[in-house]
């Protein structure tokens, strides 16, 4: 069960895995997530379901390495078997033809974002990417991404590849030159406070995926709530994706330190093996 | 059956029982006032002070000499109204009678006639308001009622440990198939039920643990594990089989179900959504609910060095609420170094939900009763972290709905406390991924599942019982819940309905 199939690293820091998993590549849609636990010991994590392939039942994890579980799963090789898999979990992307659609994504998020472009595409919108990162070496997919795209913009922090610049250069420069109907956005927490507090100015309706810390995954804790328009919502039933203009950002920021010294202590772990 | 006749045969079986030879002679054997001067037994326990800095259990149980003078003080009645207190009306005085006569294996084959899971319930059932406060010594003599509770834990805990746990008598394979959805008592009592009738039984979990609430909520000082994995294994043994990480509705549907040949479904998924209060600051960090806190120490294991699951270690830990939710996460707090660990519930100790063995324990092991207080909001430090909160001042008014007094708040009484973690542990709500994924499954205005007096719902093929059903409710309640359930949907399916 689980079996890792395929591995291909990415970046040195992300690596994309091929697992196989029937159930869930049947059921999966765009925008749906697994939870999955490495060991007896292990601990839940989320991850988006990049792709899947329901002929050969395997579904492709994108996963960047920020901590104890990411970093143990990306030294995984192929054969080695995922102890626990749960999913699909959450909402499926909202897709329809809405005209132009804006999908920006940043680092680990574009692994998130490509079936919603794939989709977006597929319904017949015109698709425009922005890609963001650090560096060259953290833009990913991009080939992937720009099949499904009819433009695509990178932009790096140390123009190193593509422009250089923050993501919402890259967006504003867009939502100047054409009207979008739809913005997504997906990355890091911050990155996706300002894309919207960017959109919002404009009013352009925007999508955010948010990445909340988890447990189950099926709203039995409400360890990933976060404030949408006021209202206590659930990350991993009610989303994860929101309209971004009534997220609460800086609470959902503020939340993701909550285990920043317990996680710091984790990580030891792996330097001690 | 009409409910007269069935109420007949019940009354007469009790009869039949208690005619039996030995039930006569031991009935003889003393006096009843020899009986009535026993004084109820004490349950052995771990020093508080020892317990309360460990996840040991708690109750150690009785020795054989005590339950058999436990038991030596029922007095067999003619009517024993205890039977009627027993939300599954066990044969209680038939089992207690089994233990003075030193038949514990027996005793235990009593109980599983009715209960599914004894070992259980006889540590986590609020007799109190059950079995108990229906005993005689209750009702009629003032003094305090037969240890029904404690007797059943030790005619379980007798069995198990005998290692001649009875497998019940299998039905030939009638070669159906049914599915349970969730693995908690109500799914695991169904599920034990249906092996008997002859079905091929499967089990699917949505984590990766079997045994729902008995596994990731209540800890292991009060329930341990591995009672729990003793039934799980007496259900494989029976041919029960369990898929984990696999949430029914999203991986595998209601309909897909159906087409792989199973003709009938049982939802036991529960009510595993935590409420929250929605006030200022609820969330702050280190403000989390009942089942997140008791989900990472539980089933996650995190205060072991072990485990890669984070739980922070709050000093001065406030839990909200008066139930047994409540009183697991206070304890739990204790047990993980709180200094102060304390219970803020809004109206008075007799108000209080949870059983009152675990209150007392509580009390034992040095937890801060804060009641008629009722948190206003929260305060945090500049990382977000909470530091403080303020509470309302609350005092009894006239009864509500439930028949309690209503708390009111006192106008102007507030105070501010120091706390760096807490816990929420207001209730909680059906889990509603069953509800919203299966096309004409009629709901109530609450989200739980409708059903009739047979467990079945709006849809002929799904049954539905425990929490799922009732909303918060406990062990013995799902348990029943499961048994009824299999007994129609057996009726149904084999035609006899
Ligand atoms: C719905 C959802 C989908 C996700 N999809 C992907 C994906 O496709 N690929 C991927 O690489 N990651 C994804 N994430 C994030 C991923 O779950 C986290 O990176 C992972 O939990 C970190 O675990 P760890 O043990 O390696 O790190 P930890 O030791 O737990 O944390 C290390 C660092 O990561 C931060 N962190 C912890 N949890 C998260 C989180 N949920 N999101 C962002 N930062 C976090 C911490 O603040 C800390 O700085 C997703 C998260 C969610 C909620
Ligand atoms: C901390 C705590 C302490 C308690 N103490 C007591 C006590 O002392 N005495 C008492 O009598 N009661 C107590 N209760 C209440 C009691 O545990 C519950 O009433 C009882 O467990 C309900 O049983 P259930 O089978 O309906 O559901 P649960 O035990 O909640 O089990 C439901 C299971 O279904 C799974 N599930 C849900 N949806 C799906 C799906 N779609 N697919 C697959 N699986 C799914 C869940 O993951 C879960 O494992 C306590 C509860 C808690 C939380
Ligand atoms: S992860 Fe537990 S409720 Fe969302």
């Amino acid at each position: 069960m689980n079996k890792i199939v395929s591995r291909t690293e990415l970046s040195d820091l992300v690596v994309r895995l091929e697992v196989e998993a029937p159930m869930i590549a049947k059921a999966r849609k765009p925008g749906h997530f697994v939870i999955l636990k490495l060991g007896a010991k292990g601990e839940r994590i989320p991850l988006t379901i990049s792709s899947a392939d329901t002929q050969k039942g395997t579904i492709t994890l994108v996963v960047q390495r920020v901590g104890l579980t990411s970093n143990k799963l990306y030294n995984m090789q192929v054969g080695e078997e995922i102890t626990d898999l749960l999913g699909p979990l959450g909402r499926a992307t909202h897709i329809e033809n809405f005209g132009t659609v804006l999908c920006a994504g940043g680092g680990v998020g574009i692994a998130p974002l490509l079936p919603i472009v794939e989709g977006m595409k597929k319904a017949g919108n015109k698709v425009i990417s922005v890609l963001a990162a650090r560096s060259k070496n953290l833009i990913m997919l991009e080939d992937e991404i720009r099949r499904h795209s009819d433009e695509v913009v990178i932009m790096t922090d140390d123009g190193s590849y593509g422009e250089k610049g923050l993501i919402t250069v890259g967006v504003e420069k867009i939502i100047q030159r054409e009207k979008v109907d739809l913005c997504v956005t997906i990355g890091p927490a911050v990155m996706m406070k300002f894309v919207s507090l960017l959109t919002k100015k404009y009013d352009v309706p925007t999508v955010a995926s948010l990445n909340t810390i988890m447990v189950d995954g099926t709203g039995m804790c409400g360890g990933c709530r976060v404030s949408v328009g006021g209202k206590t919502k659930f990350v991993c039933v009610d989303g994860p994706e929101f309209d971004a203009h009534q997220v609460n950002f800086d609470e959902m920021i503020m939340r993701l330190g909550t285990y920043k010294e317990e996680e710091q202590e984790e990580m030891k772990k792996l330097h001690q093996k | 059956m009409t409910r007269e006749e069935s109420a007949m045969t019940k009354e007469e079986q009790i009869a039949a029982l208690r005619a039996q030879t030995w039930r006569e002679d031991l009935r003889k054997s003393r006096k009843t006032k020899e009986r009535t001067d026993i004084p109820r037994v004490e349950m052995n326990e771990q020093d508080p002070e020892i317990r309360s800095h460990n996840h040991l259990e708690v109750n150690l149980g009785l020795t054989a000499e005590q339950a058999r003078l436990e038991a030596a003080r029922c007095l067999d009645c003619a009517n024993p109204t205890c039977i009627l207190g027993c939300p599954v009306e066990i044969q209680i005085p038939s089992f207690v009678k089994n233990i003075e006569r030193g038949d514990f294996l027996e005793a235990a084959r009593v109980l599983k006639e009715t209960s599914a899971l004894p070992a259980v319930c006889g540590r986590v059932c609020p007799q109190e308001k059950q079995c108990e406060a229906q005993c005689i010594y209750t009702l009629k003599l003032g003094k305090p009622s037969v240890a029904i509770g404690h007797l059943e834990r030790f005619a379980a805990d007798y069995e198990r440990e005998s290692g001649r746990i009875s497998v019940p008598e299998l039905a030939p394979k009638n070669g159906k198939k049914v599915a349970v959805v969730g693995s908690g008592p109500a799914g695991l009592s169904f599920a034990g039920d249906m092996a008997k009738y002859g079905y091929e039984v499967m089990v699917f979990e949505a984590l990766h643990e079997i045994g729902g609430v008995l596994k990731y909520g209540i800890p292991e000082f009060r329930l341990p594990n591995s009672v729990v994995d003793v039934e799980i294994d007496n259900l494989r043994q029976m041919g029960v089989q369990f898929m984990t990480n696999c949430i029914v509705g999203r991986t595998i549907t209601i309909d897909e179900l159906k087409e792989q040949g199973y003709c009938g479904i049982f939802v036991g998924s529960g009510a595993g959504l935590p409420n929250f209060m929605n006030i200022p600051g609820e969330n702050l960090i280190h403000i989390l609910s009942s089942n997140e806190y008791l989900t990472r120490v539980n089933l996650m294991d995190a205060a072991n060095p072990e485990s890669d699951t984070p739980v922070a270690m709050g000093k001065c830990v406030a839990v909200i609420g008066g139930g047994n939710t409540a009183m697991d996460s206070v304890r739990t707090a204790k047990r993980l170094g709180a200094e102060r660990a304390i219970i803020v519930y809004r109206r008075s100790e007799e108000e209080m939900p949870a059983r009152v063995e675990e209150v007392k324990h509580a009390k034992e092991e040095g937890i801060e009763f804060l009641t008629l207080h009722n948190p206003l909001e929260y305060y945090g430090d500049e990382r977000g972290r909470v530091k403080q909160m303020r509470l309302q001042k609350m005092e009894l008014g006239q009864p509500d709905d439930s028949g309690r007094r209503r708390p009111v708040p006192i106008p102007g009484a507030e105070v501010v406390i120091d706390v760096d973690q807490v816990i929420v542990s207001v209730g909680v709500s059906p889990n509603p991924l069953i509800p919203n994924s299966v096309e004409g499954l009629e709901i109530s205005r609450w989200g739980t599942i409708v059903v009739d007096d047979n467990m079945r719902s709006s849809i002929p093929a799904i049954y539905a019982g425990g929490d799922i059903v009732r909303g918060g409710a406990t062990v013995i309640l799902a348990m029943g819940d499961g048994r009824k359930a299999a007994a129609s949907m057996h009726a149904q399916l084999s035609g006899k309905e």
